[in-house]
């Protein structure tokens, strides 16, 4: 029987991953280690899925069991295996635009990948977004929407965040079913990107980590 | 001699049929797919689109006169407001109703179907949907996730009389007051949608379609089991997912020969959603996703119909297994694809529309998207089999854009 949980996370295979998460929880095992483990494990999905070899089914169904993992690790942390982070994200769907299925991904894998993230959630005024940035001194803000009228709504976004001075000390990435390159000139955004790793990847140029 | 209304709707019925079956008509067709475009274009908001029927058929026939396209969607893709407000629709957020009255409508993702109700939507999915699904999605229909089932209604005649005493209820009252509300706003948008497309096929144009209907995989996982919730059906329960998706067939197939049959009209709309590329693996893809879709293909065909399958997002991974359609039977539209590459394995096969990208009808110029245009009636129009239009349904967009992809198109596309 397989003891290796960065395996059988990375291989989603959902009983396996929960049955030895579990035998470890119960052998006393550190559960800064296994937590450790099923990043790990997630950092090869993510890999997986930029190959091609996965994807967005697989990042959906990887963070469930990640989620029934850390529900059943939870009690057992205490405040001194909180993990550091490598630096703040806001993001958020547009004014207008009520879609989050891509951007709630983004989300998951800026977190998994050590990210401090704010997900100001959806149809988000611009006014909160520039109030989030203010508040929490956030270096990266990522911009999500799905439809045509998303794009407008980004640039206005983006504009304000100007109008207020703080341009130069954000970088910003948008992403969603619609956006091109074309709509990043147009918004005035710094990058866009395809899909979470993109988004990933991005942030980690932008605010270093490895 | 100028052409009667009459000659100019068989003249583009003819163009649009040979470039379908793969003739070579007398020049590419422009079938654009509007969806709010015309009311952003007539001056309307799209609630004013929603709500005041006069104004959303004022809006689509001032795009369609102004624009001639050679076929059209029509009002009727604006959706009713009023039925929607009669039944307190959940799975939509609308102008007016959740969105801004400038802005369309969206989808609220849900789970409206639980993993654990396969089996009665299998056995059963009249009754499911009555009892379980409708109360879900209509707040004023919640009531009816009260009723028994029709058979355990059912009384004869030595039997107690009391068993529809739970319709008797006030609340299922209430419900049901609200279905026969809603059911008269439908009639009344039917008989203005039908009105709309008498009055512009006495000036030369009629629709495309009249009827559309769901990939078998789409219609389980947009209505039922949301994102989510059917992808991890695939992991979780591949066999039950697979047998409701049988299910699911007939239903879907039945959705599209009825309608059609009735309006007279051969086409039928098929939107492809969660099979695109990075929605699911090819492997997924020709497990759990093209199967049933290709028997709902044939389906359609069967039944002398012709399927437009409208396919959203990537596709190029998918061209080969899609080929495997009767030649000249089927309309394939394409977003993002490799568009030489869909000539090249679809050419012999299947009639192709598409694919101009819609960030270049809202930010581009009229001579950007004409060049694209040309490169799409080069690459794609040769030979015949190609229908001009936008890679995803039109919302936001700049006039002059669209004109010029309609001008070019009638100009440049021309078969010598």
């Amino acid at each position: 029987m397989a003891h290796d949980l960065v395996k059988a996370l990375a291989d989603l295979e959902e009983e396996a991953a929960l049955r030895i998460a579990k035998e470890k929880i119960d052998g006393g095992e550190d559960p800064r280690r296994i937590l450790e483990d099923a990043r790990h494990a997630l950092e090869i999905v993510g890999k997986r899925f930029e190959s091609a070899e996965y994807f967005i089914p697989d990042l959906i169904f990887s963070a469930e069991i990640l989620k029934a993992i850390t529900e059943m690790v939870k009690p057992k942390l205490t405040k001194a295996t909180e993990v550091k982070r490598i630096g703040k994200v806001v993001i958020g769907t547009v004014a207008g635009d009520i879609h989050d299925i891509g951007k709630n991904i983004v989300t998951f894998m800026l977190d998994v990948n050590g990210f401090d993230v704010y997900d100001l959630g959806i149809d988000v005024p611009v006014q909160k977004v520039v109030e989030k940035i203010k508040e929490t001194e956030a270096r990266v803000l990522g911009l999500s929407g799905f439809l045509t009228l998303a794009f407008d709504s980004m640039k206005e976004t983006i504009e304000a965040i100007k109008a207020v001075g703080l341009r130069d000390k954000v970088k910003i990435m948008i992403g969603g079913g619609q956006i091109d390159e074309e709509i990043r000139k147009y918004t005035g955004a710094d990058a866009y990107g395809q899909d979470a790793m993109a988004a990933v990847s991005l942030a980690k140029e932008w605010l270093g980590g490895k | 001699m100028e052409k009667t209304p009459e000659e100019l709707c068989k003249e583009r019925e003819q163009r649009v049929r040979d470039a379908i079956q793969l003739k070579v008509p007398d020049r590419v067709p422009f079938i654009p797919m509007f969806e709010f475009f015309p009311a952003y274009y007539a001056g309307i908001t799209p609630e004013e689109a929603m709500y005041d029927y006069d104004k959303a058929c004022m809006a689509w026939k001032k795009t369609i006169l102004d624009l001639e396209p050679d076929m059209y969607i029509g009002p009727a893709i604006f959706r009713s407001g009023p039925v929607y407000d009669a039944l307190d629709l959940k799975q939509l957020k609308w102008p007016g109703h959740g969105v801004n009255p400038n802005l369309i409508y969206q989808f609220v993702e849900g789970e409206y179907m639980k993993a654990e109700e396969y089996d009665e939507f299998i056995e059963n999915p009249s009754d499911w949907m009555l009892r379980r699904y409708m109360p879900r999605i209509f707040g004023a229909l919640e009531p009816f996730s009260r009723l028994p089932s029709i058979p355990e209604q059912f009384f004869y005649y030595g039997a107690p009389s009391a068993k529809l005493a739970t319709m008797g209820t006030p609340e299922v009252q209430e419900a049901f007051q609200a279905l026969l509300k809603a059911a008269r706003e439908s009639l009344r948008w039917a008989t203005v949608l039908m009105s709309f497309v008498k009055e512009m096929r006495d000036l030369g144009f009629m629709p495309i379609f009249y009827v559309a209907t769901y990939a078998p995989y789409d219609f389980i996982g947009d209505n039922f089991r949301g994102t989510h919730g059917i992808m991890l059906d695939m992991y979780r329960r591949p066999d039950k997912l697979l047998e409701a998706l049988e299910r699911a067939t007939q239903l879907v197939i039945r959705m599209a020969t009825s309608g059609a049959a009735a309006a007279g009209i051969p086409v039928v709309f098929i939107p492809l959603h969660k099979g695109a590329e990075g929605l699911m693996s090819l492997e997924q893809f020709k497990t759990f996703y093209w199967p049933t879709l290709r028997k709902l293909i044939m389906g359609i065909i069967d039944a002398g119909l012709i399927p437009y399958v409208y396919t959203e997002g990537g596709y190029t991974s998918r061209l080969e297994v899609i080929s495997d359609v009767p030649k000249g039977k089927v309309l394939y539209h394409f977003e993002r694809v490799d568009m030489a590459k869909a000539k090249e394995i679809l050419g012999n096969v299947a009639c192709i529309s598409g694919n101009v990208p819609n960030t270049l009808l809202c930010t581009g110029t009229p001579q950007e998207v004409r060049d694209y245009c040309k490169r799409l009636i080069d690459v794609v129009g040769e030979g015949g089999g190609f229908i001009m239009d936008a890679s995803a349904t039109i919302d936001e967009a700049k006039f002059e854009n669209v004109k010029a992809m309609a001008d070019f198109t009638k100009e440049y596309g021309v078969y010598k």
